[in-house]
């Protein structure tokens, strides 16, 4: 295989393995700065990859090849319905954050099965025919070198993804929300002595990491899984997580972060195929990305700096 | 205010026990099933025959051992979201060593076996109990990415690191020899042949040692008050950094223990795992169920054990899918998540029935005053803190 061969494999699969992750990522950092911890992004995107498939599924025949798009949509509205019940329990209920996330981790692939189950009486569903597949970017493609190695061949949804994370990032720190929202996420009580609205602001953060883990959920199941059962989404939600650490709680260090885990998972795939790594076992590929978060989280980034008040419910004192 | 109402949890538990059920019905209900012919099967299939009595009996033995452990972590702080993978650690560690000396005499193989897995699930406890300690990483994160690494790296030791000649097939092991069993034939038989086995008793024995050790002794002491304010703990001379390792490492001892039982006592080899054994997960729910007691410990591991014994049955008998259970179990632990309004809901009932609540009390007083004193001022702070937003910041 030439080298331009192997950075244009390379490069077009981090990019499908990232584009779920990037979504995540950027979905949870925007429910962390608004001081909502979510470590039930797994389960968000496991129910953004039940409900794309099963759409995907029973309406293929009438959207044809825009039906994974439209399923995506489906998938943020079922990502955002998810995390409202973690949005509600943990600010309105003052539910303590891990367990609800949690919950919301042990149910989705539960009910996801069960409703499975209930519809096309099986355990898991069957492959789906509209999927995201390989594209080329018009225009870009035609640039030497570069055009096919990154452009040629390549996944629609990451392009996506880049350009979603830009405009997270802009939201964050170039706008009045951005600015409501982590301050919010560092401190409420001032928040709300200036007349912040502060239950309605981390609702929102939740809401917009419901929006966009399930459309990472549904880009997974659409473009990687192609079906969906109880192994569909297995991690990926938790590397998301740990690439929203890496990030540091910023969107454009989220989907760095996530284009490396996406590299070390699609290595893990395509490693046979490639020199050198072809000797490493397939389990020190797969591992990478969770040892990884363990050491930096340990040993670079020392206590973690999340925002200040992520975790912490607030009680309005009347 | 929780301080007061801490004798409500057993009440709290309950309701939530029943919130959840409804939750289920509903679900069945709106799927089309009928939830009294579904949950009249899942009693059924958990209490119909001695053998169905015996596997709810065996279920119990590893959810007491994870629950303990998750309650000793709890104790010190610790939220240990890793038990599934460090009773991973224990199962696959243990059965592999039971296979690689089949012949070894029971008397010497079955003790290491179970100490080497519940070595390997301390192990897995302790490297996140200490990086907290040491650098203090979240032990929430880290001990998700262990449950993934033990997955993978059980799941390659299966595929490519066992010997041909302990392999039944690719994905999975031979089964165990005798010597490293815990089956002993009078529980089967006294079962009819259910997988019952003396990891029941080993799990009641040791959930009486942890009860002693945590409430009883110095350590458990030292590890209470620790959790609870770890500069305090430090002032009275108290290794707080050890303190909680050790915490971290018993939490993930017990959770070894309980891949153990599961692994030479229920499955009786490994094999390929699609994700980290659930039990870790529900030892968990039992444990929040249980609300820090060791006898709600019981009583949510012997429920969680009906329900999961029962769900296996649904599907034939009323054609409910198993993963109800699993739906009505993470409700469940929603409604304790959420206890406070189920505690506000106990505290209304009991304002309307009897004497005023302990709960209320505080939050009644606060706001008569206020209502009292400036009444008109709440109504204009509380449209002040939404007006405003609206264009003051530049």
């Amino acid at each position: 295989m030439s080298i331009e061969a192997i950075f244009a494999l390379l490069i077009s699969t981090t990019m499908v393995y990232s584009a779920p992750l990037i979504f995540t990522a950027i979905g949870g950092t925007f429910s962390e700065r608004g001081g909502i911890v979510n470590v039930g992004l797994e389960g968000i995107m496991v129910m953004g990859a039940f409900s794309s498939v099963v759409f995907n599924l029973s309406f293929a025949k009438e959207f044809g090849a825009a039906t994974p798009w439209l399923g995506l949509l489906v998938g943020a509205l079922v990502g955002a319905l998810t995390a409202a019940v973690h949005g509600v329990a943990t600010i309105f209920l003052r539910a303590d954050h891990i367990i609800s996330g949690t919950v919301i981790n042990l149910i989705t692939p539960a009910l996801g099965v069960f409703l499975i189950k209930v519809i096309y009486n099986k355990g898991q569903t069957d492959m789906i025919q509209q999927n995201f597949g390989y594209v080329d970017v018009p225009l870009l493609n035609k640039i030497p070198v570069i055009g096919n190695i990154f452009f040629h061949n390549t996944s629609a949804p990451a392009w996506v993804a880049v350009i979603v994370a830009v405009l997270a990032w802009f939201l964050l720190y170039k706008t009045r929300y951005g600015l409501r929202l982590r301050s919010v996420g560092e401190n409420p009580q001032a928040a709300d002595t200036l007349g912040l609205n502060v239950y309605g602001l981390r609702m929102s953060g939740v809401l917009l990491s419901g929006i966009l883990g399930g459309i990472g959920g549904a880009i997974y199941a659409e473009s990687v899984a192609l079906n969906f059962g109880a192994a569909t989404i297995a991690g990926q939600g938790f590397i998301a997580l740990a690439a929203m650490i890496f990030g540091q709680w910023n969107p454009l260090g989220a989907m760095g972060a996530a284009l490396f885990f996406g590299l070390s998972q699609s290595l893990a795939v395509i490693g046979a195929q490639l020199p050198v790594i072809k000797n490493v076992p397939s389990v020190y590929l797969a591992i990478f990305p969770y040892v990884l978060t363990v050491i930096v989280l340990s040993v670079f980034f020392g206590k973690v700096k999340g925002p200040k008040a992520d975790g912490i419910n607030y009680i309005k004192s009347v | 205010m929780i301080e007061v109402t801490r004798k409500d949890n057993g009440l709290v538990a309950i309701l939530s026990v029943v919130l959840g059920l409804l939750v289920g019905a509903i679900i069945m209900l709106v799927s089309g099933f009928n939830p009294i012919a579904g949950y009249g099967s899942l009693l059924q299939s958990a209490f119909g025959t001695p053998q169905s009595i015996g596997e709810v009996l065996r279920q119990m033995s590893p959810l007491l051992l994870t629950g303990a452990g998750f309650m000793v972590a709890q104790a010190a702080g610790f939220f240990n979201i890793g038990l599934s993978g460090q009773a991973m650690a224990g199962w696959f560690g243990s059965v592999w060593f039971a296979l690689s000396f089949p012949t070894l005499s029971k008397l010497i193989l079955l003790p290491t076996t179970i100490i080497i897995g519940i070595a390997l699930g301390a192990v897995a406890g302790m490297i996140p109990g200490w990086l907290r300690a040491r650098f203090g990483s979240s032990e929430v994160i880290t001990t998700i990415m262990f449950n993934y690494i033990i997955l993978y790296v059980g799941n390659s030791l299966v595929q490519n690191t066992f010997k041909k000649s302990i392999k039944a097939t690719t994905e999975s092991s031979v089964l165990i020899s005798n010597h490293a069993s815990l089956r002993a034939s009078w529980l089967t038989n006294l079962t009819n042949g259910s997988s019952l086995n003396i990891g029941l008793f080993i799990a009641i024995i040791v959930v009486v040692v942890v009860w002693f050790v945590m409430k009883k002794t110095t350590l458990g002491l030292e590890i209470t008050s620790v959790g609870l304010n770890d500069s305090a703990a430090r002032y009275a001379g108290i290794s707080d950094r050890r303190t909680a390792t050790i915490a971290m490492v018993i939490s993930g001892g017990l959770a070894g223990l309980a891949g153990v039982v599961d692994g030479l006592g229920t499955y009786q080899n490994v094999f390929v795992q699609n994700a980290v054994p659930g039990v870790g997960f529900d030892g968990m729910a039992v444990a929040l169920l249980g609300g820090g007691s060791y006898l709600g410990l019981v009583g949510g591991a012997a429920l969680f054990s009906v329900l999961k014994i029962g769900g296996l049955g649904m599907p034939i008998f009323t054609g409910v899918p198993t993963e109800l259970v699993d739906i009505i179990i993470a409700a469940i632990i929603f409604f304790v998540g959420i206890n406070y309004v189920v505690r506000l809901l106990i505290a209304r009932f009991r304002k309307v029935t009897t004497k005023p609540n302990p709960l209320l009390v505080p939050v009644t007083a606060n706001g008569a005053d206020k209502a009292v004193v400036n009444g008109e001022q709440e109504t204009s702070d509380g449209s002040e803190s939404k007006k405003p937003t609206k264009g003051d910041e530049a």
